[in-house]
């Protein structure tokens, strides 16, 4: 079962990423990256992560993502044009996506012995839940950088208001 | 004998007290009163000369010989060579010391006079102690090395004095010319040091010249080397052919300057270093006749320049370098104590024409031309008779200081054991005529006949108007409102008084050294001979010596002298048109020894012109230029090169900025997946 | 137990994941999808923190995708409002045209 899941939801999230991709209109790039995250979600699910599946579902696709579905209706930005330096990105991009894909993949999969198999059960058979242990380590020995990222939210949420204004 | 635990230290404070005088009124002259100024220097040079008379009762009292010597630190210690700073004083240094601190501190008192309007007057005299630092090391100095540090500080000194009216070209140009030159002789010393050093492993006085003695079987092959090198440095530090060109320009420099440093003292440290090394040049009989040869040519060609000069500093440099000769040609035939005779005499007989030269000058406003003199003689007595007292010295007539020095040279000219010794006797005979000759053409035509000055009614000013040469009153530097008398005027006592004291000199000076042959005890001679006594003119003293024979050529000189005199007395003063009548029958030759035979421009096509040529071409052009611009130029450029295609990122578009993000994060990766072998875990 | 997952799959997929999201960065034109791939190659390297929590059996891994994804949150925020701030002034989102730091 952790296979099919794998299979399914791993297509799902390479389509979706290819989707973006190809895409001209940036509304259909979004609403493809809202699958991706969806199908990234199942999969923390799958490997025992359900605090941030969960936080995924609600943090990254419902708020984030939103987010940009808003600010790309607000600007009512349109279908890309092309420009001149389109040519030079393309004979860049591919061929640089691809060589990182390479090496990633060969650093992988020269050590995919050492990595070892997934067990899709494996946490969920612990006494405590995945939520107690996240929470426990968050609060207690880093308390300090949990405290910090509440400032830094703060801090952004202030350079927004700040930099969205209008002049007045 | 002195005793051996004497302290002698106290030689020290004759270089370093005006040493002192130099710093002070160097740095802070400029600000203190003139008063002020004055007495420091009067009182850095009063001490020294009071040291050096001390010297002179100890050096007598101490009976035979000798020589004292004050050691301080050493100064280089390294294998194969020491050398310490030391000081050291024989009867050759004392008479020295006596010439160079005596004369020295009159001069200085005339120049409180005649320099008593000049805007540098702190500077000249700053200057002026600093020479006499320097000549006092010079002559003090126990081992070649110091000696050298004397022999190029002089010439800085002098440098210095010379350019001292720096806002004139001529002037400028005058100093650079001479320390240039200076420069070619002293290159000859320092090449003659070095062999020094190879040969005998020190640079002591004493060492190297026990070192020969010790050896009578050395002769020639590298002591000649040694010998001819030096002589180098002494033709140029002494103005022998062929370095003499830059002393007829040194006169650019105030009088007194010409008076101490080229007439007294600078010159005559070549000579003085000739008879320190006699040890030296005894064993090396060709580089002797060398210096014969160029003393008796260089006495005879300056002579003949200086029958036909207008300058009346001009005609005395000439005279200066003639007499130079003079003294060469007695160290080339191995009579050192009659060179140092004549230097002695010399000093005091130059030093007054030239002081006299510059009181003259001084009442005629600034005028160096003869030809706008004349009748001189009932204006300014003192002047007068002081410098006829000079002219009459420098003729060798009897019973005057100049007689008995040059005559001595003659005689030992004419009996030494040179196979020229005959000829240069005839050559220096000459040359006295020619000296004679010139010399009262210049007592005539400024002293005699008619009057053929102007008259200056408007201000006037010593300085300004004593280096307006030939007569142009260009700068007037002073306060105007120092006037002095209008007119013709004798000079104030304050210069008057240095006159009359060598005046006194130059006439009695001479009776030190009266020989046997005429009846007296050639006490000068017996002193000096501690320090000769192995010369070349102790052997030849016994060849064909003979009272007789001195005393006829004695006569002869005389005759000579007197035969110059009526020449003058009918070309300047009997009949005063000849001379121009006889200029005229001859042009091309006039112009030619008028021109000084033009050698100051064939050295300047001949050497100036070439190294000039060479310096900026390939020195300037292309070291200069080429490399060293061309580094500086290569480093910007190379520079500015990389910039401007690292500049080429900062394109202001966003997506390159990504891909190069992206390459260098890559980068990075690379490096941490496949470096791990070089990093050092 | 159903056949396992290799922990290295995840990470392949992750690679595939971050690659794309590289290409999407480097050739797309419009500001916010490019913004939007900037999002996708995060989530990509949440996935393999993920993986490794799992493998190495610890949740300090989780917790740092939790900070991931905060901080994320607050760079998309202060991001499209810079965003917008351009957008004013220069009506267009091609990003080629934001080049006023050229040299």
């Amino acid at each position: 079962m952790q296979l099919a899941l794998f299979i399914i939801f791993g297509a799902l999230a390479v389509a979706g990423a290819l989707n973006l991709l190809l895409q001209r209109h940036p509304i259909n790039s979004a609403l493809s990256l809202v699958v991706v995250m969806m199908s990234l979600a199942v999969l923390y699910w799958s490997l025992g992560a359900e605090f941030l599946a969960a936080a995924q579902v609600i943090v990254y696709s419902g708020a984030i993502m939103v987010f940009f579905v808003f600010v790309i209706m607000l600007l009512n930005a349109g279908e890309e044009e092309r420009t001149t330096g389109s040519r030079a990105a393309y004979i860049v991009g591919f061929p640089g996506a691809a060589a990182i894909f390479c090496l990633l993949s060969f650093v992988f999969l020269s050590e995919r012995n050492a990595f070892g198999s997934s067990n899709v059960g494996g946490y969920l058979n612990h006494i405590t839940s995945n939520i107690s242990e996240v929470s426990s380590l968050l609060f207690t020995k880093l308390l300090l950088p949990f405290e910090v990222t509440s400032v830094l939210i703060l801090v952004a949420i202030l350079g927004a208001v700040v930099l969205a204004r209008k002049e007045q | 004998m002195p005793p051996a635990s004497t302290n002698y230290d106290y030689l020290w404070l004759i270089p370093l007290v005006p040493f002192a005088g130099f710093l002070i009124n160097g740095t802070i002259g400029r600000k203190l009163p003139r008063a002020l100024v004055t007495a420091v220097a009067l009182i850095c040079t009063a001490i020294p000369a009071a040291i050096v008379a001390w010297l002179w009762i100890v050096m007598k009292a101490a009976g035979p010989p000798d020589v004292i010597q004050a050691v301080s630190q050493p100064w280089i210690q390294i294998t194969g060579l020491t050398v310490n700073f030391a000081l050291t004083v024989d009867h050759l240094t004392l008479i020295m010391l006596g010439v160079v601190t005596g004369v020295g501190f009159l001069i200085h008192i005339y120049s409180v006079g005649y320099m008593a309007h000049e805007e540098g007057y702190w500077r000249f005299f700053a200057y002026l102690n600093l020479f006499m630092f320097f000549m006092s090391v010079l002559v003090l100095a126990e081992s070649f090395l110091l000696m050298f540090v004397g022999w190029e500080g002089v010439g800085l000194a002098s440098y210095l004095l010379i350019g001292f009216y720096f806002k004139k070209d001529s002037a400028a140009n005058a100093g650079k010319k001479a320390f240039i030159v200076n420069r070619i002789g002293d290159f000859g010393f320092l090449l003659a040091m070095f062999l020094i050093v190879r040969e005998f492993g020190s640079l002591d006085f004493p060492h190297v010249f026990n070192a020969i003695s010790v050896n009578p079987e050395w002769h020639g092959g590298m002591l000649t080397a040694i010998a001819l090198l030096l002589v180098l440095g002494a033709a140029g530090k002494s103005a022998q052919i062929p370095l003499y060109v830059w002393l007829p320009d040194a006169m650019e420099g105030p009088t007194p300057v010409s008076a101490l440093i080229h007439a007294a003292t600078m010159v005559t440290a070549g000579i003085y270093m000739v008879a320190r090394c006699h040890t030296l040049f005894d064993r090396s009989p060709y580089a002797l006749g060398v210096v014969a040869i160029i003393g008796a040519a260089t006495a005879i060609f300056a002579a003949c320049l200086g029958m036909v000069q207008h300058d009346i500093k001009r005609v005395l440099a000439y005279s200066t370098v003639s007499q130079l000769g003079y003294m060469f040609l007695a160290c080339g035939v191995g009579a050192y104590a009659a060179g140092i005779f004549h230097l002695l005499t010399h000093a005091f007989f130059k030093a007054l024409l030239f002081l006299a030269a510059g009181s003259v000058i001084h009442a005629l406003s600034g005028e160096q031309d003869m030809r706008k003199m004349g009748g001189l003689r009932k204006r300014i007595p003192i002047t007068f008779w002081t410098m006829t007292m000079g002219v009459f010295a420098i003729t060798g007539i009897p019973p005057l200081a100049g007689f008995f020095s040059k005559d001595e040279i003659l005689y030992q000219a004419f009996i030494s054991t040179n196979p020229l010794g005959k000829l240069l006797w005839f050559v220096g005979l000459v040359t006295a005529g020619m000296t004679s000759f010139y010399m009262f053409r210049l007592w005539f035509k400024t002293f005699f006949g008619p009057e053929h000055f102007e008259e200056h009614a408007d201000l006037h000013d010593h300085g300004a108007a004593v280096h307006a040469y030939s007569g142009s009153h260009a700068v007037m530097v002073a306060d105007p409102e120092e006037n002095h008398a209008h007119g013709v005027h004798e000079s104030p006592w304050i210069m008057l008084f240095p006159l009359v004291v060598l005046a006194i000199l130059s006439v009695i000076g001479g009776w030190v050294g009266v020989p046997a042959a005429m009846g007296g005890h050639d006490e000068i001679g017996h002193f000096l001979e501690p320090v000769f006594a192995n010369g070349v003119a102790a052997e030849t003293a016994t060849a064909t010596a003979s009272h007789g024979l001195e005393f006829g050529l004695a006569v002869v000189s005389v005759l000579v002298a007197a035969i110059g005199l009526y020449i003058a007395y009918v070309f300047y003063y009997k009949k005063p048109r000849t001379a121009a009548a006889l200029a005229g029958r001859a042009p091309a030759l006039y112009r030619l020894v008028e021109n000084k035979f033009y050698i100051d421009e064939i050295y300047s096509a001949l050497i100036v012109a070439p190294l000039l040529m060479f310096t900026r071409l390939f020195l300037g052009g292309l070291i200069d230029g080429g490399i060293v611009n061309g580094a500086g130029a290569a480093a910007g450029g190379t520079t500015r090169g990389l910039s401007s295609l690292v500049r080429r990122i900062q394109s202001g578009n966003i997506r390159s900025y990504a891909g190069w993000l992206a390459i260098g994060a890559a980068a990075v990766l690379l490096v941490m997946i496949f470096g791990r072998s070089i990093w050092p875990h | 137990m159903s056949a396992q997952v290799p922990i290295a799959a995840y990470l392949i997929l992750a690679a595939v994941l971050f690659s794309i999201g590289v290409a999407a960065f480097l050739i797309k034109r419009n500001l916010i999808t490019i913004f939007m791939s900037i999002e996708l190659m995060l989530n990509a390297v949440n996935l393999t923190f993920v993986a490794f929590a799992h493998m190495w059996h610890q949740v300090s891994g989780q917790i740092f995708v939790f900070f991931v994804m905060v901080v994320a949150a607050a760079e998309a925020a202060v991001g499209l409002a810079i965003i917008i701030a351009i957008f004013r002034t220069r009506e267009t989102l091609n990003v080629d045209s934001v080049d006023l730091m050229k040299s």
